[in-house]
């Protein structure tokens, strides 16, 4: 309920990677006449691009109410209830999540506005869901563990600027084995935010691609796993210090 | 003189303020630099697109919309502290020191000009550092640094009529955004005519698109458009000249 009172924490996560989507597909439409460029609509291929946005901004979301519940003190309050700490992280992940998947509708409906239809189908839509309800938890975690341990919206937001330079040194505006640069390739091909955007890709362009699919999902799972033990760990000493 | 005596004062401040504090100075810099290595790095196999003729690479052709770029957005950032000066109550005791108080305006427009010289030069050399192929002489090289000046100024106006009207920091996005989209709406990526459809119109009409192709002509040594590009500029900053002083008096008004 918290995440719908807010407008901002729901507009800026849908308008924002739609803005930055037309820009690029307008912009970088002829980068699709480059020999080897998988499809022949640059939209297509960066409807990808807002799925791993959206999931910045549920990061920082999270991370900054749960922040300012810190701030506030409300925290110190609630330990104070027989609340269990899973509970919380639970409360504060369920609106994330809700929010993720109202995201994918949003940025598939675009998609089918402007002429754009999943090469995976109908299921792969619903993959697309699932994928999204992960990555959602996955993000949501890690700002919900960058709040408890600093205690500080600032702090949270200003992870913000870290979490767009992964984004922008990754496949996002142009497949890995088109990208001219050998250390701009090495980068994106270390970089996670490459293989969760080929994920989504996959499905939209490909259809079913197990490897770009395996890969996505293992890496949104144990960034899900590792987030969610981390921000577990870190609210059980924020507890025990208040 | 009173008014040059206030100029001097608050761009002194402002700029000290920016160099002495790394939260502020440090993203003016590597903001332009991430952008510059995402978009030269990352993208230029583009120039091997069928029509792209940009002669000085597409290194150089990624510099100068990253140093126009970073001269709006320095405009902007500077906008920023305005609004935390009126947050503060600094500005509100500035209204009632200062004996002429068009200066505090100029003084704020020199101080994002002085903000933006350390951030044009950081990015040249890094630029020059990685390579970029520069086909235009000395004359071509002021005439590229100049527009990007004119364009700091016309956005520093700007935000600082938003600033000075709304005296928070949350006005922060109502000066950032429009800068944005009248930025990305340019021909950032490719050229004007390897643009199509919807963004080839949106384009064609806006303004700093004209900025942007005559500042790229400067740096491969073939000024396009110049005159143009000048007459624009200079058009924005005197329309947001008067933006700006009509928020002063906005202020004024406020108390």
């Amino acid at each position: 309920m918290r995440t719908v009172r807010q407008p901002a924490n729901v507009v800026a996560p849908l308008l924002f990677p739609m803005m930055l989507l037309a820009v690029n597909s307008g912009g970088l439409q002829a980068e699709t006449q480059l020999p080897g460029f998988p499809t022949d609509s640059f939209v297509a291929f960066a409807l990808a691009v807002p799925f791993i946005q959206g999931a910045l901004f549920a990061t920082m979301n999270t991370g900054t109410d749960l922040a300012r519940d810190i701030q506030t003190g409300f925290l110190n309050r609630l330990s104070l209830t027989p609340m269990s700490g899973v509970a919380l992280l639970a409360g504060q992940l369920g609106g994330v999540v809700v929010l993720s998947l109202v995201q994918t509708v949003v940025y598939l409906s675009v998609g089918y506005a402007v002429g754009v239809r999943p090469a995976a189908g109908t299921g792969g839509v619903l993959v697309l869901f699932l994928f999204a309800t992960v990555v959602g938890l996955a993000f949501g975690a890690l700002g919900a563990f960058a709040a408890l341990r600093t205690g500080s919206g600032e702090a949270v937001q200003s992870l913000f600027p870290a979490f767009f330079v992964f984004l922008f040194i990754s496949s996002m505006n142009i497949p890995r084995n088109l990208i001219e640069a050998t250390w701009f390739r090495d980068l994106a091909t270390a970089n996670p935010v490459s293989y969760l955007l080929e994920c989504v890709r996959s499905l939209i362009i490909t259809g079913w691609d197990a490897e770009a699919l395996a890969l996505g999902f293992g890496l949104a799972g144990a960034i899900a796993v590792v987030a969610l033990a981390l921000s577990s760990w870190a609210l059980r000493e924020r507890m025990a210090r208040s | 003189m009173r008014s040059l005596a206030v100029a001097h004062g608050v761009a002194w401040r402002t700029l000290h303020n920016v160099i002495t504090n790394p939260s502020l100075l440090l993203p003016s810099l590597i903001f332009p630099l991430f952008f510059f290595t995402a978009f030269a790095g990352g993208l230029s196999n583009i120039r091997h697109v069928p029509g792209f003729d940009f002669a000085s690479g597409y290194t150089a052709f990624q510099f100068v919309f990253v140093l126009l770029q970073s001269a709006a957005f320095g405009g902007v950032f500077t906008g920023f502290g305005i609004a935390r000066d009126f947050e503060s109550g600094f500005a509100r005791r500035l209204l009632l020191a200062a004996p002429n108080r068009t200066g505090i305006v100029l003084g704020y427009a020199l101080a994002a000009l002085g903000r933006w010289l350390i951030t044009g030069a950081f990015l040249t050399v890094v630029a020059l550092a990685v390579g970029m192929d520069v086909g235009g002489d000395g004359v071509d090289l002021v005439g590229l640094y100049t527009l990007a000046l004119i364009l700091n100024a016309a956005a520093v106006l700007w935000s600082a009529g938003v600033a000075m009207r709304l005296r928070t920091m949350q006005a922060g996005p109502v000066m950032q955004f429009p800068v944005f989209i009248v930025l990305f709406f340019a021909p950032v990526y490719v050229p004007l005519a390897l643009l199509s459809g919807w963004i080839h119109t949106i384009a064609t009409v806006n303004p700093v698109t004209r900025m942007v192709e005559a500042a790229r002509g400067f740096i491969s040594g073939s000024p396009t458009e110049v005159a143009l590009a000048y007459g624009i500029g200079l058009a924005l900053v005197l329309g947001f000249s008067l933006w700006a002083l009509r928020g002063l008096r906005n202020a004024e008004a406020a108390g």
